[in-house]
């Protein structure tokens, strides 16, 4: 007779997909997320979306009151502010997005590099970001688009997405750095130098895949940091020029004329970029929590 | 020839003088705010007023305009004038007790040396006024106290010239020394001497003790303070860090002004010698096609604009090459015959389009180079924007600071740019001047060469017979807005707010004029 041990089976706990899990750990985020895709949607189907053309004058509706007509109200040329948010939306994201993936990335690639190499390229590297971080970031935006000017390709201005990505580039060098240097030290990377990988190589395939997480994390949330600059900038003439339609340039102009007899023409953009800002900066927070283990215990 | 007197009349009856009925009193120090840094010292090398709200309290010129009795001028430094029969020779008597502030006597050499260096400016010195005075063949000083001016040609204009507020006096002695002196020191014989100038902040001045008039300046000094943006200098004026702003303020920000300040403030209007112009760079295709320019003036609905613009801008009067309302402007009757002036704007915008297309160019895009100050020129490059953009024209509007933006219209830099024509007066002579051909007139953003409008611009320039050289005047504006080489948008109306303690100074359609700050006094 022979003894049979107990049949023991074992469920796999079921996986939820990931965005609902995301969902359910991060329901702050998830309600973020929700608002960058409307925002997103709002900015690509904006020509469909819009009631009215957003540069269109109209004299004979200045300055008109939120209405079902014109549910944002109009601005002292008779424009439909509900139309000018929706396509600044358009113009937010683009800057902001481009601006913060030119600046992250770049920053990312310099940080890497700078973790591997070590000794004098990484010392020279800290001293220029030390510099570079010594300005504020407006302070440093507003100097390098004075100096660049505008070279406006396809109705956006690639020196305004330079302005805005150099003082992000520093910031995201230093914390890519950071985490590159722990990565540096890992079995598998004196693997790949004693297998005779180049350089290039070991830098790319073996070290930037792991420093993915913070990279996308600070990509997300300095979109925020880029709506906002673009949107100061524009404020204070050096951005985006009318009449195209940007939310920080609603801002100003004619606006500051007007606020009194028509506040609605500086709340419907300022109400704009807060949501934005804030949708990308908790989106931003929340992916981080997602992805860092430590917020899982 | 008979002078043409009868111009502005009306437009100075219309003015609301600043007149106390008074008496003025002593002391006291006016502040003003000044809307932009001046860029140079010398006044012979810039025509923004700018450099006049700066420089104008520390000279004198030959002849001055008479405010009160505007267009008609007056002696600043001349006392008396005589005109020969052929109007070839001026002679100006001057004052005897004229002194420069650093205390050496003016003479009339002061005079001819100044002019010398207008006319034919030596080495290293700009003269933005050569051309003006090209006329002139000679300058005698028979005595101290006498000037002649002697002329190559009959100039109508000539004795407006001369009192032109650009022309500030400086001394021969210092001129000898060093002819670029003026863009280095400040130092006239005004109604006030030059105390500082703190770059970004403020320029300075204290009451000549021995000016030339009796019992002036009434002021113990001025302080002139740079403010750039509106809302600033709005938030100075209410809360009395300044007492005024002489050249303009929007209409909007005078009902803001008006709303806060009650009865302390006192707003003066009047139209503006000064319009917003689209320059056409005919040197760049297709802009040297005839009808592609006249299309896009087409487009534009100045009437709708100007009802529109005047109320969220300092842009207001449709108007022709010569400022609307003055007596020699073209009437409205035959104003609306030129292309883009008819008020039928559906069929002017169907003739747009059939222009484009039979010019090739039914899809049209292009650069509009514009400034980035706020008032009038960005409402301006909009509205024209969008009024493009009705005929089917894709235009990127491209706002540069003033430097850049004039560093590009000089080098013709653009296809299509916001410009301004910037008038003391109505003269035709000084009005037209912009439109004649680029070889003669480097001021013509068109950059077009048009022998007929420069004949033109000739006859009327020449002629003996007020008849006969309005007939010029209009044949020339016939010509320039059929070209459309340069066309005008709309025309300025000015609007300055003063606190009511400011009295003695006088309103006038230009900016440019009156800012000697001599009668100037404060009832406080």
């Amino acid at each position: 007779m022979t003894a049979t041990a107990p049949l023991v089976t074992y469920t796999l706990p079921k996986r939820r997909h990931p965005v609902f899990a995301f969902a359910v750990a991060q329901p702050l985020g998830a309600i973020a997320f929700v608002v960058i895709v409307v925002m997103i949607g709002a900015g690509v189907f904006a020509p469909q979306v819009a009631p009215y053309d957003p540069v269109a004058l109209d004299f004979g509706a200045m300055l008109a009151p939120p209405s079902f007509e014109h549910w944002f109200g109009t601005d002292a040329f008779g424009r439909d502010i509900f139309s000018r948010v929706i396509h600044g939306a358009r113009t937010a994201l683009t800057i902001g997005f481009l601006s913060s993936f030119v600046g992250c990335t770049l920053g990312a690639a310099l940080g890497v590099a700078s973790a591997y190499f070590g000794g004098r390229i990484d010392l020279v590297t800290q001293g220029f970001v030390d510099v570079v971080l010594s300005f504020p970031l407006i302070v440093l935006a507003l100097v390098v688009v004075a100096m660049l000017g505008k070279f406006v390709v396809a109705g956006v201005d690639l020196n305004l997405i330079v302005a805005i990505a150099i003082p992000i580039l520093p910031k995201v060098e230093r914390v890519i750095r950071a985490a590159a240097l722990s990565v540096r030290e890992m079995p598998y990377i004196d693997a790949a130098r004693a297998a005779g990988y180049s350089n290039m190589r070991i830098i790319f395939r073996h070290m930037a895949p792991n420093v993915a997480a913070p990279y996308l994390i600070m990509l997300t949330a300095y979109i925020a940091q880029a709506i906002l600059l673009e949107a100061s900038l524009s404020f204070l003439g050096l951005g985006v020029t009318e009449p195209t339609p940007a939310w920080g340039l609603m801002l100003s102009g004619n606006a500051s004329d007007f606020y009194r007899e028509a506040p609605w023409m500086i709340l419907f953009p300022g109400l704009a970029i807060s949501f934005a800002v804030f949708a990308f900066n908790l989106f931003g927070d929340s992916l981080r929590d997602w992805f860092d283990p430590r917020f899982k215990v | 020839m008979k002078k043409l007197a009868f111009i502005g009349l009306a437009a100075a009856l219309a003015l609301p003088a600043t007149v106390s009925a008074q008496a003025p009193k002593k002391g006291g120090t006016l502040v003003y705010a000044i809307s932009a840094e001046t860029p140079t010292y010398d006044c012979s090398a810039t025509d923004t007023y700018a450099g006049l709200h700066f420089l104008a309290p520390f000279y004198s010129t030959l002849l001055k305009f008479d405010l009160a009795n505007y267009p008609k001028v007056m002696g600043d430094l001349a006392e008396s004038w005589t005109v020969s029969e052929d109007k070839k020779t001026y002679s100006f008597k001057l004052r005897r007790n004229v002194t420069w502030h650093d205390g050496s006597p003016f003479s009339s050499a002061d005079i001819k040396a100044t002019y010398d260096r207008l006319r034919n400016p030596p080495t290293g010195v700009v003269s933005t006024r050569r051309a003006t005075f090209a006329d002139i063949a000679s300058i005698d000083t028979p005595d101290p106290a006498t000037v002649v001016f002697k002329l190559s040609a009959v100039n109508p204009a000539m004795l407006e010239h001369f009192a032109s507020p650009w022309n500030c006096v400086y001394s021969a002695a210092k001129l000898k020394d060093d002819p670029t002196f003026p863009t280095k020191q400040v130092m006239g014989t005004g109604a006030y001497k030059f105390v500082e100038h703190v770059k970004g902040s403020h320029v300075s001045g204290v009451k000549n003790d021995k000016y030339f008039l009796p019992d002036r300046p009434y002021l113990d000094g001025f302080k002139g303070v740079f403010i750039l943006q509106p809302a600033a200098m709005l938030n100075a004026l209410q809360g009395g860090q300044v007492m005024a702003e002489f050249r303009s303020v929007s209409p909007a920000e005078r009902d803001r002004l008006v709303q806060g300040m009650g009865d302390k403030l006192r707003i003066e209007e009047s139209s503006w010698t000064l319009n917003i112009l689209i320059a056409f760079n005919t040197e760049k295709k297709p802009f040297d096609d005839v009808r592609v320019r006249r299309a896009l003036s087409l487009a534009i609905d100045r009437w709708g604009g100007s009802v529109g613009l005047s109320r969220t801008s300092t842009l207001r009067q449709v108007g022709g090459l010569i400022r609307p309302g003055s007596p020699i402007a073209t009437p409205e009757a035959d104003l609306v015959k030129f292309p883009g002036f008819g008020k039928d704007i559906a069929a002017n915008r169907a003739e747009a389009r059939k222009l484009l297309a039979e010019a090739g160019v039914p899809n049209l895009k292009f650069e509009l180079v514009n400034r980035t100050i706020a008032q009038p020129y960005t409402p301006a490059g909009i509205y024209v924007v969008d009024q493009w953009r009705q005929i089917g024209v894709e235009v990127q509007h491209k706002q540069l600071e003033t430097s850049p933006y004039l560093a590009a219209l000089n080098a013709g830099n653009y296809e299509v740019a916001i410009d301004f024509s910037n008038l003391f007066m109505d003269e035709p002579s000084l009005a037209l001047a912009k439109y004649v051909s680029f070889d003669k007139a480097p001021e013509n953003r068109s950059r077009a060469i048009d022998r007929e409008l420069d004949s033109l611009y000739e006859k009327q320039n020449r002629s003996t017979s007020d008849a006969e050289r309005v007939g010029f005047i209009r044949q020339f504006e016939a010509r320039m807005l059929n070209q459309a080489y340069q066309v005008p948008l709309l025309w300025w109306h000015r609007i300055v707010p003063t606190n009511k303690v400011v009295m003695g100074w006088q309103m006038s359609p230009s900016h440019n004029l009156g800012q000697d700050l001599v009668n100037v006094w404060l009832n406080q």
